[in-house]
């Protein structure tokens, strides 16, 4: 298997170019889900639990069934709900505002039951966040390496706390929602995806069909973040309404609804323990911890992050909360994860006189983040932070540094097919789909490069499940897993034309050339364009179909981050003035999406630390923030200054990077921040009500 | 203000209510809400429950269209004449996703009541290319690679085409004010920075 050319070698592969769906996306052209309407398409809405634990005693939907516009009801969704916001009846009709007025006539009997949104509470048990279920307990985790006493003993420093991390919400700006269509015993859907083959698979689990009757269709989608990888309840809603009413039925969601029932980041709370000898050496790490994905699970960190402990201890459990479930969200636990670990190892630094980041060099057994931390350091000018909570004067400023690891790489039975038509034309057909990542980009690169064509002469077809299987896009495995295989896919193809040439002058394939748009054979009369050769194809196009293979792309990276901020000590106003991101990810595809990639992770880096809380109030399980004003994500006036330096392994192959720089800045602002105050907060987000509490709580001391 | 104006017998703040009554059970203005609106001042004429003629101009064209007086221009634009190009995200406001420019100024089309459009010229994402040319801050987005999933991003040109017309050699901070009104989840802003500050070079050039 002939591997990536060297990227000097590329043309097109590893440079800066523009996304082959941009002018469709900026002039409005590209359709959404949200955007599509077709004949006789009806509206779904779902009615929505005002309790956060209660059983349904009976749904009167009488009322409902009297509006003109409506045409079908559900009543028999679930018998108990478990969150405000979950599913209790739908409805489809006419339009979108006859379906939100029929909302309200639907009579609904409750009988309300205990509940708890907090954690503490729900650990103690008294409160079943289930009805069913004995304890509130979910995934436990226990794990131990060496011998913590002994790791501690040998400490000449120990810090401990307690570190808090709150909800966040994927804020994803499309909404989820689909619309479903049966023709006959098929059912179309058009769905904000970021897995059209696992939708597939799941709906035809859910209705017990074959799967060859499922079609999915994601042509564009306005961002997932991790929660559109696989089917949730509205989708069977939804496509219950439409067979019923035999219809088509679109439902999207409103951003309430998004921001109460379709998944989150889970809460974490980290009692951290952490010894080092004078040196810097760690000696131990111990942990005890639990979280809640509300009803759903996956509350785990994987702590130690990152740094090597001889010796640790973990303790961890999920606990139920009545809120709703968490789903996966760029870099599941990595980033809960990475606030407590660099938190406590900039208190531990400072308790033992180092600086932070030789502290980091000294445990951390990742070479390329070695290299990492040097050229960061450097490019950003770490000389110059200053010493923790020295600084006087209102405004303080602070520097700090963090690290993260993820996996990615590519999937196996990832499969594509490519076309060259007699005309020239070339098309690649993959059951992947572009969730804002550039992937539509990317696959025409590739194979425009491996045919050595311009990208324009080859369509991507991405984005539906009848296309060959490709894996969801999660876990940073769709570079990996699709440009190694529409490359060898370009391969396989272009093979077989060279065989068309080859018997077109009568000698053995391996003796055709091909280059520069050009086939050549051992004669100078042996000479053919791209165009001529393609259309020896006599009618046929060279159409192949090929699998993943190793050898192309890699799993591993490692990425570090530098944040710079400046705190108000009057108003506790904290402004990120600049972040530095250095990121490894095998070979780059394409470097302007990459770089984007990276400063769009560091822009919800800075929205976790600093700006996203998902409340819940303790007395009525209600999310009083569920909008985008009260739910705040960061916009432009909260912008620093970002540089990205894309660490080049480019012999590794592609690796992903969705997740990779997600992480990193979480712990440099945290520290940053503390670094400039000369306290910490210990809770995220941080907020000016925080700095300004723990301020106070500094001069008391 | 108009009549339309004075007598569409609800506000905003009650039609977002009612759309999100399936979780709050808040009241929705229904038809006969709409019917027992008082008149209006000065013997305005009370409009709806039923359809309502309406005509504005979209990107120079006309359209004359009958619409449920409850519905936003957003809905108006998205559901009754297929302009998807402006998107609906948070309808209510809060993320600029549906910025327009009625009259030569920009509006949130989802904080507006169809109505409230009657004779007006709006301008949606649209409208903007002549033919397969692009605007130059389109031009400028697709180059600087200002937008991922894209679904934030026609609202965020119409930010910017609005700011460049008004200032044409924004700074950096001007700018970030010109957009502090749009929001991106997956985090473009610095590409669009500097695609707000090289369209602003082509405009001048008379590109």
């Amino acid at each position: 298997m002939a591997g990536w050319k060297k990227p000097e070698e590329m043309t097109i592969v590893g440079k800066s170019y523009s996304r082959v769906d941009g002018p469709d996306k900026v002039t409005g052209r590209a359709k959404y889900t949200y955007d599509l309407k077709f004949p006789g398409m009806l509206y779904g809405r779902i009615l929505r639990s005002p309790h956060p634990h209660a059983k349904i005693v009976s749904i009167d939907a009488s009322d409902v069934l009297k509006m003109p516009g409506v045409k079908t009801v559900i009543t028999d969704i679930k018998d108990e709900v478990f969150f405000v916001g979950d599913d209790v009846a739908a409805v489809a009709a006419v339009s979108e505002e006859c379906a939100a007025e029929a909302l309200l006539k639907f009579k609904v009997k409750y009988e309300v039951l205990p509940f708890t949104v907090r954690e503490q509470e729900a650990l103690k048990g008294d409160i079943k966040v289930f009805s069913n279920k004995e304890d509130n307990i979910g995934r436990v985790q226990n794990r131990e390496e060496g011998d913590v006493e002994k790791g501690f003993a040998e400490a000449d420093a120990i810090v401990e706390h307690t570190y808090h991390m709150n909800v966040q919400v994927h804020n994803s700006l499309e909404t989820h929602g689909c619309i479903v269509n049966w023709e006959g015993d098929d059912l179309y859907m058009w769905s904000s995806s970021q897995a059209v083959h696992s939708e597939r698979a799941g709906m035809a689990r859910h209705f017990e069909i074959p799967e060859n009757k499922v079609h999915v269709v994601a042509h564009h989608m306005g961002g997932g973040f991790g929660s559109k990888l696989g089917i949730k309840s509205f989708h069977p809603i939804c496509a219950r309404l439409a067979k019923k009413a035999n219809a088509p039925v679109k439902m999207m969601l409103d951003r309430e609804e998004q921001l109460l029932a379709v998944g989150n980041r889970p809460s974490s709370f980290q009692k951290i323990k952490i010894g080092a000898k004078k040196d810097g050496t760690f000696t131990a790490f111990q942990l005890e911890s639990y979280g809640s994905a509300g009803v759903g699970t996956g509350a785990g960190v994987p702590q130690p992050y990152v740094y090597e402990f001889p010796n640790y201890k973990i303790d961890h459990q999920d606990v139920h909360i009545n809120a709703g479930g968490s789903a996966p969200m760029r870099a599941p636990g990595h980033p809960q994860a990475n606030f407590a670990m660099e938190s406590a190892i900039d208190e531990l630094a400072d308790k033992l006189g180092l600086d932070a980041l030789e502290m980091r060099k000294k445990n951390d057994p990742n070479t390329t983040r070695q290299k990492e931390y040097e050229l960061g350091a450097e490019q950003f000018g770490w000389k110059n932070r200053p010493k923790t909570g020295s600084q006087k004067g209102r405004v303080v400023k602070g520097m700090g540094v963090g690290s993260g690891r993820w996996g990615g790489g590519g999937n196996k039975n990832t499969k594509a097919i490519i076309n060259i038509y007699p005309d020239s034309s070339v098309d690649i057909k993959i059951g992947t789909q572009d969730i804002g990542t550039g992937t539509r980009t990317i696959i025409q690169a590739v194979v425009a490069e491996e045919l050595e064509l311009k990208p324009e002469m080859v369509q991507p077809f991405i984005g539906k499940s009848d296309y060959p299987w490709a894996p969801g896009s999660g876990g940073s495995v769709t570079a990996p897993s699709v440009t190694t295989t529409v490359k060898l896919a370009a391969t396989k193809a272009m093979e077989t034309l060279k065989g068309h040439v080859a018997e077109e002058w009568g000698i053995p394939a391996e003796q055709v050339k091909y280059q520069k748009m050009k086939f050549s054979g051992n004669e100078s009369s042996q000479s053919l364009s791209w165009k001529e050769a393609c259309a020896l194809l006599d009618g046929q196009p060279v159409s192949e179909q090929v699998q993943w293979q190793e050898g192309l792309s890699d799993s591993g990276t490692a990425g570090c981050q530098f944040a710079e901020v400046e705190v108000d000590t009057e108003t506790g106003q904290i402004k990120v003035t600049r972040m530095l991101g250095v990121q490894d990810c095998g070979l780059v595809v394409n470097m302007l999406t990459a770089v984007n990639q990276v400063q769009g992770a560091m822009i919800g880096e800075i929205g976790y630390v600093t700006l996203e809380n998902r409340l819940l109030d303790y007395e009525t399980g209600v999310m009083p923030n569920a909008d985008m004003e009260n739910y705040k994500i960061p916009g432009a006036k909260e912008m620093p200054d970002f540089n990205v330096t894309m660490y080049d392994e480019s012999e590794r192959g592609v690796i992903g990077l969705g997740e990779p720089p997600a992480i990193p800045g979480v712990g440099a602002i945290a520290n940053a921040i503390a670094n400039a105050i000369g306290t910490r907060i210990y809770e995220l987000p941080i907020t000016p009500d925080k700095v300004l509490m723990a301020l106070q709580g500094k001069e008391g001391n | 203000m108009g009549d339309l104006k004075q007598t569409s017998g609800m506000s905003r703040r009650n039609f977002i209510k009612g759309l999100g009554g399936g979780v709050a059970g808040a009241t929705v203005i229904t038809a006969t809400a709409v019917e027992a609106a008082p008149e209006g001042p000065h013997g305005a004429k009370v409009v709806g429950p039923g359809a309502v003629k309406i005509a504005f101009t979209v990107n120079g064209k006309k359209h004359e269209l009958e619409i449920d007086p409850r519905i936003t221009l957003l809905d108006a634009l998205r559901n009754d004449l297929d302009y998807t190009g402006t998107k609906r995200v948070c309808n209510r406001g809060q993320c600029g996703a549906c910025t327009i420019i009625m009259d030569g100024k920009t509006v949130l089309a989802c904080s507006i009541l169809a109505l409230d459009a009657d004779g007006a010229s709006l301008e949606t994402v649209e409208g903007l290319a002549d033919g397969d040319k692009l605007h130059p801050v389109q031009e400028a987005f697709v180059k600087h690679d200002a937008l991922q999933c894209g679904f934030c991003t026609p609202g965020f040109i119409m930010s910017c085409v609005s700011l460049l017309r008004e200032n044409d050699q924004p700074t950096l901070e001007e700018i970030k004010t010109g957009v502090s009104g749009n929001l991106c989840r997956c985090g473009t802003y610095p590409n669009i920075f500097k695609a707000v500050a090289d369209a602003a070079d082509t405009i001048k050039k008379g590109g």
